[in-house]
């Protein structure tokens, strides 16, 4: 009856073909006659509810919408009958989401079946909790199954469906299922006569063990001992757990997995026992094969692979290491695609243990001609992991070579990962560093569109950082330029490169100034806006390199092009830099556009964007190897940071600096950021202008409103802590500055700016601090504050001093706010109304309604109230999801009462916040500060 | 936490003929994943691996997340049998699963066809639980699953 009608809704399906509207008439139809079945008077007996509840989910498995049959499907499962319950709980693991009314029926059906001690239904309630695996399931279920897991009477297959359901509802909600006696009867389930109990309980052991190795430990001696029985087995022992005469081989990959989650066993005994094992699969890879059916070597080499899994994870066997090795070789060459590929993937992890590092290097050409020759792009890239993976100092060059060579053809898929791979290389082995110029311009010419910022940046700081490969820079950089048509990635480069050092060849008349500007000049027109932007600031180091091509210069940045262009960007660079080289004394420009600093040592961005791309795993040994090797990569000039030359404006980005570490403040104001009268500020007197507040300094601030403690400034040289204390009108801050380098700084200056409007009002009193700070030191300082009278602005915090030569210059703001000068008061629901009418002049009531910045917590709400210094109180508001507050502000010349109500509105997430205080101008303030808050 | 996330028959024009899914997915995800397994799947030859990596499918999967899954499949006739599990996992183990899973469907149906999956699903699905259970390898030896499947059968 079934099949019939599938057979018609398919065969129909198959006639009507394309027509899917013909196909949802005919779907709708069955679902109309199946509602008005359920509907209908008469009761359906059970044979015929199975029935329509299955349509239902054919109809669904054709992909049509389902909105009924939950109940009926529900129904099903108290049914006597096996079919019938089959069904009921197939709709329910296909179809039901966790609707909590039908949970409920649901699991006491579940909850019967289980207790029903017939096998059949107690496995298809497993089976049902397996695949919903709810948490609603896991408070029902979890206490119950461990009991039936490790029942004396439970038949086997129900074992094996509880250790499975019991492992599901570990994964989704570990914390409801308890530990408890059971987990030590679990363990000796690897004893378990069943193979197939073993399979399932090994599942659930080497799970459970990841999370609590400790509790799980007598697993690994026993796993080694069953794995033992199983390896030493002759073909035929293991009758049906035998697979194309490998015995048991998902029992055995599961077992290693297991002894994965472990170091290797302590006890001698056990230790020699499985190496036993381990010798005896690596032995049987060489014999000659049983069959000669796939099936037969795919299950012997699964057992092989998760051996050398196991092999590599101990790492501590050299000669299991190699002998792996040596095993995966001979996969390299093999005719079956998935071995070579397994094999490559698998050496990739061996490369990176001391033991066989050297094993397989051996294979560089067998995994160079897989490179070339394979047709799978996925065991390319893998080939290209293993070079990678292989790659040291011995065969860098060869290797670099070959995937450059490799770039040439490459799926763009993966070209920009292998650009990645081979900057990465290039730096880490350089011995000479024009052959990594040689090699970064390569990769530029070959996959300019593939080389990322991250890349050519790199290149820029180690040319600047290395003065004995800045002439050959200039010249290769020159020479790569001569192309009619090269990538606009070599523009950038070559520009900043000759901005700076163009100097080194400017004597070779072939490479004269004037030659020079005009071959960079020659792409001006093709390249993008930031490009051209840097070539304006290439220009203007010209001017200052080579004042003979001044004029020249100064009359391609005069032209309309360039002082009337319509990006900003450009059009102020152009102004700004005419002015610049019109204005300033040689000196000035000697000064404003001196050669870039050495850039600080850091690790290389390149190397964060491939762990981005790869996940961290897979590039971390490489990252450790270089740490120690970074020394002589980048040794040379003591580091110094790099945006402290005056006008640093060629700096390719701030990004260069480090990875979200916020730069210092730049002295100067960047281009886009100052006019030209600016500029001459700049340059009067550079030292002693305050730098604008750094970035990021405005979210600590608010942070700091309603609290005392913390970090209140950070950048890579300096840490500015605060701690601090008020009571009534006065109040004491100590400010602690950290030395986060390894130098000193000299002339080390803090000094308290308060503002005109600000001064009268509130007075900071503080002794100057020692003005040397050792490397890796930690100053402190102490302010005296007193409110005199209510107060808006912030006092700024500006700091000078000199670190490796150069000139630093940091400002933030201080966090001292009107609110710290709050005492609590607590009063009753009476007093704070007819205080609230007292203060009901429009002058003194603020109100602000804005949209919730965090997650609408009332506890954090709560908090955040405390905090800002006012009384929390209770009981208030009529409606219990409001917050008020009282406190009086106390200031030298007056005290002043605050009220405040806040509603939030959690459907809208929005808050109103609505201040009464006798002044208005604190109402405004205080209104100001605490909205920020949530 | 490696298991399999999904097993996934599809044929060639991608008709889904059986998913069985053992981690939370939308709607809108299954869809994806099941339109991405049919686009990276039906392109390969027999000189390719049966792995391959999938990259980028559903939206509320982080692609980093995603990442470390991959594709282990196999086909036969018209038919693709995919399961899906985490790049940490035993490739050829999978591999051969699928292969012990067909072989016990040719021998429960004798001689399985698509349509065997289309109008049986319900049993499809029976002989999936009793071979792979909360992503886990439940049971390999073929003798016993065909016997439990025909004490079942009695019972109906």
């Amino acid at each position: 009856m079934l099949v019939q009608f599938f057979q018609r809704t398919h065969d129909s399906l198959l006639l009507l073909g394309k027509s899917k509207e013909a196909e949802i008439k005919r779907i709708n139809k069955e679902l109309a006659n199946i509602r008005s079945k359920f509907k209908g008077d008469k009761a359906l007996d059970g044979y015929s509810k199975k029935k329509y509840v299955c349509k239902l989910l054919f109809i669904f498995l054709l992909g049509h919408d389902i909105d009924f049959g939950h109940m009926e499907a529900v129904n099903l499962l108290s049914s006597n009958r096996y079919t019938e319950k089959q069904i009921g709980y197939l709709f329910i693991s296909v179809l039901v989401n966790s609707n909590s009314e039908l949970i409920r029926l649901i699991n006491n059906a579940i909850k019967n079946d289980l207790a029903s001690r017939n096998p059949t239904f107690m496995g298809l309630a497993l089976h049902c909790i397996a695949s919903v695996g709810s948490r609603e399931m896991a408070e029902a279920f979890a206490g119950e199954i461990p009991k039936v897991l490790v029942a004396g009477d439970t038949m086997d297959s129900v074992k094996q469906s509880a250790a499975l359901c019991l492992l599901r509802l570990y994964r989704t909600s570990p914390d409801l299922v308890p530990m408890g006696d059971w987990t030590s009867r679990v363990v000796h389930l690897l004893n378990d006569q069943h193979l197939g109990v073993v399979t399932a309980a090994t599942s659930l052991i080497t799970t459970l063990a990841q999370k609590n190795p400790e509790e799980f430990k007598t697993s690994v001696s026993l796993a080694v001992s069953r794995l033992s029985r199983i390896v030493t087995s002759a073909s035929t022992d293991l009758q049906d757990y035998t697979y194309y005469f490998v015995p048991a081989p998902w029992l055995s990959v599961k077992l290693l997995r297991l002894l994965q989650c472990y170091p290797p066993p302590e006890d001698p005994a056990v230790r020699g026992r499985l190496t036993e094992c381990l010798e005896t699969i690596l032995n049987k890879a060489q014999e000659p094969p049983k069959s000669k059916k796939v099936q037969h070597s795919n299950a012997k080499n699964a057992v092989l692979f998760e051996a050398i899994s196991l092999i590599i994870h101990h790492d501590s066997e050299p000669n299991l290491l190699v002998r792996a090795c040596n095993q995966l070789g001979q996969f390299l060459q093999h005719r079956e695609t998935n071995l070579r590929y397994l094999a490559l993937e698998s050496m990739c992890t061996l490369a990176s243990s001391e033991f066989s590092h050297e094993a397989v290097k051996t294979h560089i050409e067998t995994v160079i001609n897989a490179l070339k020759t394979e047709r799978d792009v996925s065991v390319r890239q893998r080939a290209v992991d293993l070079l990678y993976a292989m790659c040291d100092r011995s065969n860098a060059p060869q290797i670099v070579a070959e995937m450059l060579s490799y770039l040439e053809t490459a799926d763009y898929s993966i070209r920009e990962e292998i650009v990645l791979k081979v900057a990465i290389l290039a730096e880490k082995y350089a011995v000479d560093y024009t052959w990594y110029v040689d090699t970064i311009l390569n990769l530029i010419r070959i996959a300019g569109d593939y080389v990322s910022e991250e890349v050519w940046y790199r290149v820029i700081q180690i040319v600047i950082n290395r003065d004995d490969v800045q002439g050959y820079a200039a010249k290769t950089v020159f020479e790569a330029l001569q192309a009619p048509a090269c990538h606009e990635n070599l523009v950038k480069v070559g520009g900043y490169i000759l901005g700076e050092f163009g100097n080194l060849i400017a004597g070779d008349p072939r490479s004269s100034p004037l030659i020079q500007f005009n071959l960079l000049h020659s792409k001006f027109h093709l390249c993008s806006v930031p490009t051209r932007a840097l070539l304006l600031s290439t220009y203007i180091k010209f001017v200052n390199l080579f004042p003979e091509v001044k004029p020249t210069i100064q009359d391609v940045l005069r032209s309309d092009s360039q002082l009337r262009n319509a990006d900003v960007e450009l059009q102020q660079r152009a102004v700004e830099y005419l002015r610049l080289s019109t204005v300033a004394s040689t000196d000035i420009l000697a000064t404003v556009l001196e050669e870039m600093p050495p850039f600080p040592e850091r690790e290389s961005s390149i190397l964060a964007k491939l762990k981005k791309k790869k996940g961290p795993s897979t590039v971390t040994d490489l990252e450790d190897t270089k740490r120690e090797r970074s020394v002589d990569v980048n040794g040379g000039p003591e580091p110094a940071p790099a945006s402290t030359s005056a006008m640093s404006t060629p700096s390719p980005s701030a990004d260069l600096l480090g990875l979200g570490a916020a730069p210092p403040a730049p002295a100067g104001p960047p281009p886009s950021s100052g006019g030209g009268g600016l500029l001459v500020d700049v340059f009067s007197d550079s030292a002693s202008v305050v730098a604008p507040l750094a970035p990021g300094s405005e979210d600590n601030f608010a942070r700091f409103v309603c609290k005392n403690n913390g970090v209140l400034f950070e950048n890579q040289l300096l840490q500015i802590g605060l701690k601090s204390e008020f009571r009534q009108n006065l109040g004491r801050m100590f400010i602690f500055y950290g030395n986060k380098t390894s130098t000193q700084f000299l002339n080390f200056t803090p000094t308290l700016i308060c503002s005109d409007d600000l001064q009268p009002n509130l007075n900071l009193q503080t002794k100057p601090v020692d003005p040397t700070v050792e490397g890796g030191a930690q100053v402190q300082q102490v302010v005296n504050i007193e409110c005199v009278s209510d107060f808006t602005e912030a006092p700024v915090l500006n700091i000078q001093f000199r670190y490796g030569g150069t000139f630093q210059n940091v400002s933030v703001q201080l966090p001292i706010t009107l609110n710290k000068f709050f005492q609590p008061t607590e009063m009753a629901s009476q007093d704070f109304f007819q205080r609230w009418k007292q203060l009901s002049n429009p002058q003194q009531e603020v109100q602000n309604i804005f949209k919730a910045k965090h997650p609408m917590d009332t506890e954090v709400t709560k908090a955040k109230i405390i905090g800002f210094g006012s009384a929390l109180l209770e009981e208030v508001d009529p409606n219990p999801a409001n917050f008020v507050g009282a406190g009086i502000i106390h200031t030298k010349t007056t005290q002043i009462g605050c009220l405040l109500r806040l509603e939030p509105n959690l459907q809208a997430q929005m808050y109103r916040l609505t201040l009464r205080t006798s002044k208005e101008a604190v109402s405004q303030r205080l209104c100001e500060l605490l909205s920020a808050q949530f | 936490m490696e298991h399999i996330r999904f097993i996934l028959i599809q044929n060639r024009a991608g008709k889904t003929r059986l998913a069985k899914w053992y981690m939370q997915f939308d709607d809108d995800e299954k869809q994806k994943l099941i339109e991405e397994v049919h686009a990276v799947v039906t392109v390969r030859d027999a000189k390719h691996t049966n792995f391959v990596e999938v990259i980028c499918v559903a939206d509320s999967l982080s692609v980093l997340q995603f990442r470390n899954f991959k594709i282990i499949y196999r086909r036969y006739a018209g038919l693709y049998f995919c399961i899906c599990v985490d790049v940490n996992d035993n490739n050829l183990a999978y591999l051969e699963a699928i292969h012990n899973f067909v072989e016990v469907l040719n021998e429960y149906f004798h001689n399985v066809c698509e349509l065997d999956l289309v109008f049986n699903f319900y049993k499809v699905y029976t002989v999936v639980d009793e071979m792979f259970l909360a992503g886990e390898i439940r049971e390999t030896s073929q003798t016993k699953v065909l016997k439990q499947l025909l004490m079942l059968q009695s019972l109906e």
